[in-house]
C-alpha cells in the first residue's frame, strides 16, 4: 500500500533496531516518553518495544484525548441529552467512556437517550438538516473532543451551521491543546515527577500548529524533543534521533515527521481555528488537574452555537474510581500494570479507568497486546 | 410463511403490487393480504417439493449420518450490499454453521420479520437473492414463517435461518480438538465482508468495489474433508472476526496460538479502510472463509486441497497452535515482535486521531 508499507518495512524496522542498539551506551538507560496514543497504538501493535534494548524505555504520556478528558464532561453531555432531550452526536471511542454512578453515553443511549455514534462532523449537520425537515423542535449536539487534529473540522461545522442559518445545531466544545499540557508534566510541581530523558512528540497534532509550537521544550525544560509520525518506523527513527541526542548531551526539537509538519503548521486551519474558538481561561484534564489557557471555547460571535449556552447543566465533579491510578499513568509516574485494578477488575470490558477504555490508551495498550508477558496476577485475570 | 397448497390464481383476483406496493401490518395478520405475500412472492421464488407440501412443517425421510443443526439470526444495515444482500447471507451464514462440522446441508428454514413500510420489490430482491443462493448451494428453504411488525420496530428485515445436515461416518470436527503442534490455515483474504458493509453505510464517506466475500463453503469443506478426513477443528470467522475464532478454539481447546501476521491474506482495499477508519482488519466480519485446524504434518495436503477449491484459491498456513494455559492468541508482527490478539470489546470503534 502506497504512503503506509514504506513505512513498515521489517527489513528496515531491523536495521534501526541495530542502529539503536548500536548507538545506546550500556551504562545508562533512557526513559522516552511518547505524547500521543498514536505511537503507544504503533508501539504495541507492532511490538516495537521487543526491538529495542534493554535499556530504554517507553513512556506512556498524556496524549489520548479520550483519556484526558474528565468525567464531569461526559456527566454533563449525558445531562444535555436526557435534560433537555437533544439529540446527542458523538465519535465512537467516546461512547464506553466511565461516566460517574457507573454511567457512560452507551448506556443512557440504552437507557432512552438519544445518543448517535458519528464519524465527522458533517454527519451531526447532516442530522440536524434533516431534523429541520421532520422535528423541526429536535436540537442536535454534536459532543466535540479531540486536541489540535480534529478542531478544524468543529471550526467548519461552526460557520457552515451559521452560514445555513442552522438553528438546530450546537457544540459542546470540549477540544484541549497540547502544548499545555506537556508543559505541566515538565513543570510538575508536585513531588512526583516523571523522569524523562526526551520525548516522542505529537505527530497529527503538530501538522496543525507546526513544530515551532514545542520550542519551549528544549528551552525551558532542557529536554530533546522529536516531531515523531505515527508509523512504526516513525517511532523507531526518532527514538534513533533522541538516544543520539541524548548521548551527545544536545536539546533539540528536531522533526523527523517532516513529509507532512511545517515549523508554522497548517495556518489556513489555525485561522479557522481563531475566528471560531477562544482559549478558556483554564480548562480541567484527567490526570493534570485545572489548566490554565489549555482548551478552548466558542467564541462570542458564534454564541448561538454553543451548546452549553442553550442547554445549561448543573456541573459537579465528576466521581472517578478511588482506586484508579490513571491520572499517574497519564503522567508517566506509573506503568499499568502498577495499578492495582489492572487486569483484576479494570479491564476493556469493565473498564474503570479513561487510559483503559480508549483504544489509544495506555492500559488498553498493555491489556490487548502485551499482557502475555507481564506477571500471572494480571494475565490470568482475564477469567475474572 | 405458512404453506399453502393452491396456486395465487386460485385466490387472488389481483397480483401483488410488488413494483409499487410496501409491507403493511396486513401482510402479517393471518389473512388474505397474508396469505398472497407468501403465494406470490415467497413460494413463486423459493418454490421446492417440500415448501410444496403446503404444511406448517417440512416432512423428510432419515438421513444417513448423525444430523447436525445451526440457527442464526441476521440483522444487517444495509439490507444490500456489494456482492449480495441480506436473503444471500442468511442462506450462506447457516449452510457455512452446518458445514463447519463437516457435515453436509441438507434443508433450510427461514424466518422473516418484516417491518412496516418496507417496500415490497426489496423484499422480492431479498427474496429471490435467497432463492439463488439456496439453489446454487443445492440446499432448499423447505418451510419458514413470516411476521410484520410497525414501523421502527425493526430495521425493514430481519431473518432467521435454521439449518440441518448429516455429517459422514468417520468425520469428528469441533473446536475443542486443537492440540499443540496442529497447524492453523485460512481459506482466504479477511475483512472483505465487513467493509464492503461499511463502505455502503450512508455516513462513511468512502467508495469501493470491494465485494463482500458471502458464500456457501459446504462444497470446500467437503474437498476439504475427502483431502484429510482427520481435521481438529472447522469455523468461519463471522462477527468478531478472525480474532474471536481465534480465540474462541483457543477456549474450547485450552490452548493458544502463534500465528504469523505476514501470512494472513488481507486485499489492499481492506488494508486501506481500516487503516483510514482506525479498525484491526483481524477483528472485521467474513462471511465466506473459514479457519481450519489440522495436525501439521497434514497441512500441506490440506492446504493443496483448500487451494484447488475456487473459493479457497488465497488460502494459507498462518500459524501453529501452541500449550498455553492462558490461552492466548499470540501474533508475530512483521517486525519480529510479538502482540496479542485479543477479543474484541464492545463494539469495533473507529479511533478520534
Amino acid at each position: 500500500m502506497k504512503f503506509v508499507d514504506e513505512y513498515r518495512d521489517s527489513a528496515l524496522a531491523r536495521d534501526l533496531a541495530r542502529a539503536i542498539l548500536a548507538e545506546a551506551r550500556p551504562d545508562r538507560d533512557y526513559r522516552l516518553m511518547e505524547f500521543c496514543g498514536g505511537h503507544t497504538h504503533a508501539i504495541f501493535r507492532y511490538g516495537v518495544q521487543d526491538l529495542m534494548p534493554e535499556n530504554l524505555r517507553f513512556v506512556h504520556g498524556p496524549g489520548c484525548p479520550v483519556c484526558v478528558l474528565p468525567m464531569a464532561r461526559i456527566d454533563q453531555a449525558i445531562a444535555m441529552a436526557s435534560q433537555h432531550g437533544v439529540t446527542l452526536c458523538t465519535y465512537g471511542d467516546l461512547m464506553r467512556v466511565p461516566a460517574s454512578e457507573r454511567q457512560s453515553l452507551l448506556k443512557a443511549k440504552a437507557a432512552g437517550a438519544d445518543i448517535r455514534m458519528v464519524y465527522s462532523t458533517q454527519d451531526a449537520l447532516a442530522i440536524a438538516r434533516a431534523a429541520t425537515q421532520q422535528q423541526p423542535a429536535q436540537q442536535v449536539v454534536f459532543f466535540a473532543i479531540g486536541f489540535e487534529t480534529t478542531t478544524p473540522p468543529t471550526a467548519v461545522a461552526l460557520k457552515t451551521a451559521r452560514a445555513e442559518g442552522l438553528r438546530n445545531f450546537s457544540v459542546f466544545c470540549n477540544h484541549v491543546l497540547t502544548p499545555p499540557a506537556l508543559r505541566a508534566i515538565l513543570s510538575d510541581s508536585a513531588d512526583e515527577v516523571a523522569r524523562i530523558d526526551g520525548i516522542l512528540g505529537p505527530s497529527h497534532v503538530s501538522t496543525i500548529i507546526g513544530s515551532a509550537a514545542y520550542e519551549f521544550v528544549a528551552r525551558d525544560h532542557g529536554l530533546p524533543l522529536v516531531i515523531a509520525g505515527f508509523e512504526p518506523l516513525d517511532v523507531m527513527q526518532s527514538a534513533l534521533m533522541l538516544v543520539r541526542q541524548i548521548n551527545q548531551g544536545r536539546r533539540d526539537l528536531q522533526n523527523q515527521y517532516s513529509r507532512a509538519v511545517s515549523p508554522e503548521g497548517n495556518t489556513k486551519a489555525q485561522a479557522l481555528m481563531r475566528d471560531t474558538l477562544v482559549p478558556r481561561e483554564r480548562f480541567e484534564w484527567r490526570g493534570l488537574g485545572w489548566l490554565p489557557e489549555s482548551a478552548l471555547k466558542i467564541a462570542d460571535a458564534y454564541a448561538d452555537w454553543d451548546a452549553e449556552q442553550r442547554f445549561p447543566v448543573a456541573v459537579t465533579p465528576g466521581r472517578e474510581h478511588e482506586g484508579c491510578e490513571c491520572p499517574k499513568v497519564l503522567r508517566g509516574l506509573m506503568e499499568p500494570t502498577d495499578c492495582k485494578l489492572f487486569g483484576r477488575v479494570c479491564s476493556p470490558e469493565n473498564p474503570l479507568g479513561a487510559c483503559m477504555v480508549s483504544s489509544e490508551g495506555a492500559c488498553a495498550a498493555y491489556w490487548l497486546h502485551g499482557r502475555s508477558r507481564i506477571p500471572q496476577r494480571t494475565a490470568s485475570a482475564s477469567a475474572t | 410463511m405458512t404453506n399453502t397448497k393452491e396456486s395465487p390464481q386460485t385466490h387472488f383476483r389481483s397480483r401483488l403490487d410488488i413494483p409499487n406496493g410496501q409491507v403493511d401490518l396486513s401482510h402479517g395478520g393471518g389473512g388474505r393480504a397474508m396469505a398472497q405475500l407468501i403465494e406470490d412472492l415467497f413460494r413463486h421464488h423459493l418454490d421446492n417439493p417440500l415448501l410444496r407440501q403446503g404444511n406448517d412443517q417440512a416432512l423428510f425421510g432419515p438421513v444417513r449420518g448423525r444430523l447436525v443443526m445451526s440457527t442464526d439470526g441476521h440483522v444487517i444495515s444495509p439490507l444490500f450490499f456489494h456482492g449480495g444482500n441480506i436473503g444471500s447471507l442468511a442462506v450462506h451464514g447457516t449452510i457455512n454453521d452446518v458445514a463447519m462440522a463437516g457435515a453436509r446441508p441438507l434443508y433450510l428454514a427461514a424466518g422473516f420479520i418484516l417491518e412496516e413500510g418496507l417496500p415490497l420489490a426489496d423484499l422480492e430482491r431479498i427474496v429471490i437473492a435467497m432463492a439463488e443462493a439456496s439453489r446454487a448451494a443445492g440446499v432448499p428453504i423447505v418451510t419458514g414463517d413470516t411476521k410484520v411488525v410497525e414501523r421502527g420496530k425493526a430495521d425493514g428485515c430481519f431473518i432467521t435461518t435454521t439449518g440441518v445436515g448429516e455429517v459422514p461416518e468417520g468425520i469428528h470436527i469441533s473446536g475443542e480438538l486443537a492440540a499443540p503442534g496442529d497447524a492453523v490455515l485460512v481459506s482466504g483474504s479477511l475483512g472483505d465482508h465487513g467493509i464492503a458493509i461499511l463502505s455502503r453505510r450512508e455516513n462513511l464517506g468512502f467508495g469501493t468495489d470491494l465485494q463482500s466475500d458471502s458464500a456457501a463453503l459446504h462444497g470446500l469443506v467437503a474437498d476439504m474433508i475427502a483431502a484429510v478426513p482427520d481435521i481438529h477443528c472447522l469455523r468461519d470467522p463471522t462477527r468478531g472476526g478472525m480474532a474471536a475464532t481465534l480465540n474462541e478454539l483457543a477456549a474450547q481447546s485450552g490452548v493458544g496460538m502463534l500465528i504469523r501476521e505476514a501470512a494472513i491474506p488481507l486485499k489492499p482495499e481492506v488494508r486501506g479502510a481500516c487503516e483510514l477508519l482506525g479498525l484491526d482488519p483481524l477483528h472485521i466480519a467474513n462471511e465466506g472463509k473459514l479457519i481450519a485446524i489440522c495436525p501439521a504434518e497434514r497441512a500441506a495436503t490440506l492446504l493443496a486441497a483448500m487451494r484447488a477449491h475456487p473459493l479457497g484459491q488465497e488460502s494459507a498456513i498462518i500459524g501453529e497452535v501452541t500449550q498455553d494455559p492462558q490461552r492466548l492468541i499470540e501474533l508475530e508482527t512483521p517486525f519480529g515482535g510479538r502482540r496479542l490478539l485479543d477479543w474484541l470489546s464492545g463494539e469495533q470503534l473507529p479511533r478520534i486521531c
